[in-house]
């Protein structure tokens, strides 16, 4: 009998809910149905292009898809859907760019440890956390000497570096020397000396005030002008410096907007207590300021790591780079679709990620005084 | 305030030409063979002339005139170092000498070759603004295109030399204007227009792309000159007689017969031509300060012309180039390098 009534209660209260939310009024029931049969249809037309009519490996007769004229869209056109096969050949291009295969390992070593290397920042009830923290301030000479090479090692170029490798060294170094560089330009913004705020001040709207692909031309085309013959510093190198800057003054704005939106009397408060400068902004004014300004910072990052598929422009293959290459190549031609799309999704878990990050630390962070 | 404005200037044209001094002091050549390979321009892709292939390896003619390069200072032409680069950034690029050479499908002409201060040192590929139909049209010529409708796009010389050629021919057109290039494509195969038109050798590629090729037709008429070659530094003739020898020496090749197959029997051969093409009558690579086999390493390991093409771009490829006006003077065509004495 309880049981009866409580499904009955249950049923109730989703009837209810869809009542309330989905057909409340004519207008609304009609939005209802249209918006139904519109994701019906778009979700079975993806599905079926992307998953149930696509390629992956062979094509509908069975034959290992080595070259686009193999795909089943391309034999038997209309009945198929997706050819996969462009992203398997392509691979290991999209995940290293031009990395010597044979040293590719040391690519997935770095890419293994890099979630360890981060873990330690984002979460801090860790266990061991402070260990973590220790790797953290290790792994990019550790990253860097793998990526690059060494005594031990065989170097490889960057300029064999492309694909992925490229967008997360770009995206994740980017942001994290962005990140401290970005404090002190914002503290320094409002500081009362005033060489230090001019200097401060002009930086920051010097290089908000120009496009990053301008920053990107600067370095790569302008810079090897003005320096003697054969010095020609790194490539990626220059585009990393243009990307780190231009992080720096966004980010150095969100967090200045943290920063004012600290009450005076919490400043005042510090004083009173006796502490000085540093103090009062490392254990007062920094900690509020930027959980304040958690979500600015999280949109510029992911601004960034988009952006970093601008150093297209001035030759560098990161992943958009790598895909429009495959495009190029015979073999692959005008599978535009599967291209994009697979970047699009690369691009979209990286993003969705850090972007599910910033809720999940601004709840925690929450300690409701609004 | 305008003292040290003129300071500030003085300063900076001094750096300039203090660096525009340094740039020309070095060798190239001696550069290169420093540094133990060659660092050539290329395309960031465009299929057939240059382009990383599924090993991440770079193929295509334009690519083909790095590797000869290579193989004329090292005698191997894999010593090379292919550096991606857009057209925005191809002329400075090589102006700051990041590359030696720049070999990616770039237009010779009058203001590129002086005021950019660049040598083109010969043509590799002769190209020039194409028309392509459906075969339906049943149109044969570019003269029976009276009342088509066109897709182009805006504001580019491919306009423009489109509505010289209609109006010299006394022929009307509508035109569908487009943003891109590959819109262009999007369009025309859409059937929103009946002819594309864009260089013949980019309307080759389009089409190798479509579901059914042959169901189109690039009409033989060219209405524009697009002569590409690759280019090197002003002011530093060596090196560029050793990239015009190495693109010559493939032409040449394939003008003597010579291919990758049959170098070495061709070595002893009794025409003097090939004797001297071929290191055999020593003296020819110390002119360029190359080993007397460079000739020959150019042909062994990259091939002549002909075998580029073919290979790449030719009527066995998906891009289905017809020789054309690339052929051999002697063939029809208008590739001609100079004898080799």
């Amino acid at each position: 009998m309880t049981t009866f009534s409580n499904q009955s209660l249950m049923r109730n209260k989703y009837y209810n809910w869809i009542i309330k939310n989905l057909f409340s009024s004519w207008v609304n029931s009609l939005m209802t149905v249209v918006a139904i049969i519109f994701i019906y249809e778009v979700g079975t037309f993806f599905l079926n292009w992307a998953i149930f009519g696509a390629d992956f490996r062979t094509n509908f007769q069975g034959e290992i898809i080595s070259d686009r004229t193999l795909c089943s869209k391309n034999i038997m056109p209309g009945e198929y859907g997706a050819c996969w096969a462009i992203i398997y050949a392509r691979w290991d291009q999209f995940m290293y760019g031009f990395y010597p295969i044979e040293q590719v390992w040391r690519v997935n070593f770095v890419y293994a440890l890099l979630p360890l290397a981060i873990i330690g920042i984002l979460f801090d009830k860790l266990p061991y956390r402070k260990y973590f923290i220790y790797f953290t301030f290790i792994y990019p000479f550790l990253a860097y000497f793998m990526l690059y090479g060494g005594p031990g090692l065989s170097v490889v170029g960057t300029n064999k570096w492309g694909g992925l490798l490229v967008t997360l060294f770009l995206g994740v170094t980017g942001i994290g020397l962005a990140f401290p560089l970005s404090i002190i330009l914002a503290l320094g913004r409002r500081s009362k000396m005033p060489i230090v705020k001019s200097l401060c001040v002009v930086f920051i709207e010097f290089i908000r005030g120009v496009p990053l692909i301008t920053l990107l031309f600067t370095a790569n085309v302008m810079l090897p002008l003005f320096l003697p013959d054969g010095v020609n510093p790194d490539n990626l190198l220059r585009a990393l410096v243009a990307v780190t800057l231009f992080q720096s003054a966004y980010m150095a704005e969100a967090i200045r907007g943290g920063l004012q939106a600290i009450p005076r009397g919490q400043i005042e408060a510090a004083q009173s207590l006796g502490l000085n400068y540093w103090q009062t902004t490392r254990k007062i004014i920094l900690p509020q300021a930027l959980k304040i300004a958690i979500p600015p910072i999280v949109n510029t990052c992911i601004g960034l790591f988009k952006d970093t598929s601008l150093v297209l422009i001035i030759g560098l293959f990161d992943l958009l780079g790598i895909g429009r290459a495959a495009l190029a190549d015979m073999t692959w031609t005008k599978l535009y679709y599967e291209v994009y799309v697979f970047i699009s999704l690369v691009f979209f878990i990286f993003c969705f990620g850090m972007s599910r990050y910033s809720l999940y630390l601004e709840k925690k962070l929450k300690t409701d005084n609004s | 305030m305008t003292k040290i404005k003129s300071l500030f200037i003085s300063l900076l044209l001094t750096l300039g030409v203090s660096t525009a001094i340094a740039g020309s002091h070095g060798s190239t050549h001696d550069l290169v063979k420093e540094r133990g390979k060659l660092m050539c321009g290329s395309n960031t892709g465009l299929a057939g002339f240059g382009a990383p292939n599924d090993a991440g390896v770079w193929e295509g003619i334009d690519v083909d005139v790095c590797r000869a390069v290579a193989a004329a200072v090292f005698g191997d032409a894999s010593k090379v170092e292919y550096v991606p680069t857009t057209s925005k950034v191809r002329f400075t690029v090589l102006q700051s000498g990041e590359i030696d050479m720049l070999s990616r499908n770039t237009t010779w002409t009058l203001s590129r070759d002086v005021d950019l201060g660049l040598e083109f040192v010969g043509v590799n590929y002769y190209d020039g603004q194409g028309f392509m139909v459906s075969k339906d049209l049943g149109v044969s010529s570019a003269m029976e295109l009276d009342g088509a409708s066109v897709c182009i796009q805006v504001g580019t010389t491919t306009e423009m030399n489109l509505a010289d050629f209609f109006k010299a021919n006394g022929m009307s057109y509508e035109s569908v204007p487009v943003e891109t290039n590959s819109e262009a494509d999007a369009a025309y195969t859409a059937g929103r227009c009946d002819v594309y038109t864009t260089d013949a050798s980019g309307l080759y590629a389009s089409r190798a792309g479509y579901p059914d090729p042959s169901a189109h037709v690039v009409l033989p008429e060219i209405v524009s000159k697009e002569p590409l070659g690759p280019a090197v530094r002003h002011g530093d003739s060596e090196w560029a007689d050793i990239v015009r020898w190495s693109l010559n020496a493939m032409i040449i090749g394939e003008e003597l017969g010579i291919t990758s197959g049959n170098v070495d029997e061709m070595k002893s051969s009794n025409n003097p031509e090939v004797l001297r093409l071929l290191g055999v009558d020593a003296g020819y690579g110390a002119m360029l300060g190359l080993s007397d086999d460079w000739a020959y390493n150019i042909l062994s390991q990259v091939g002549n012309y002909s075998e580029s093409f073919e290979k790449h771009i030719g009527p066995n490829t998906p891009i289905n180039i017809q020789r054309g006006l690339n052929a051999l003077y002697k063939d029809g065509g208008i590739l001609y390098a100079p004898p080799f004495r």
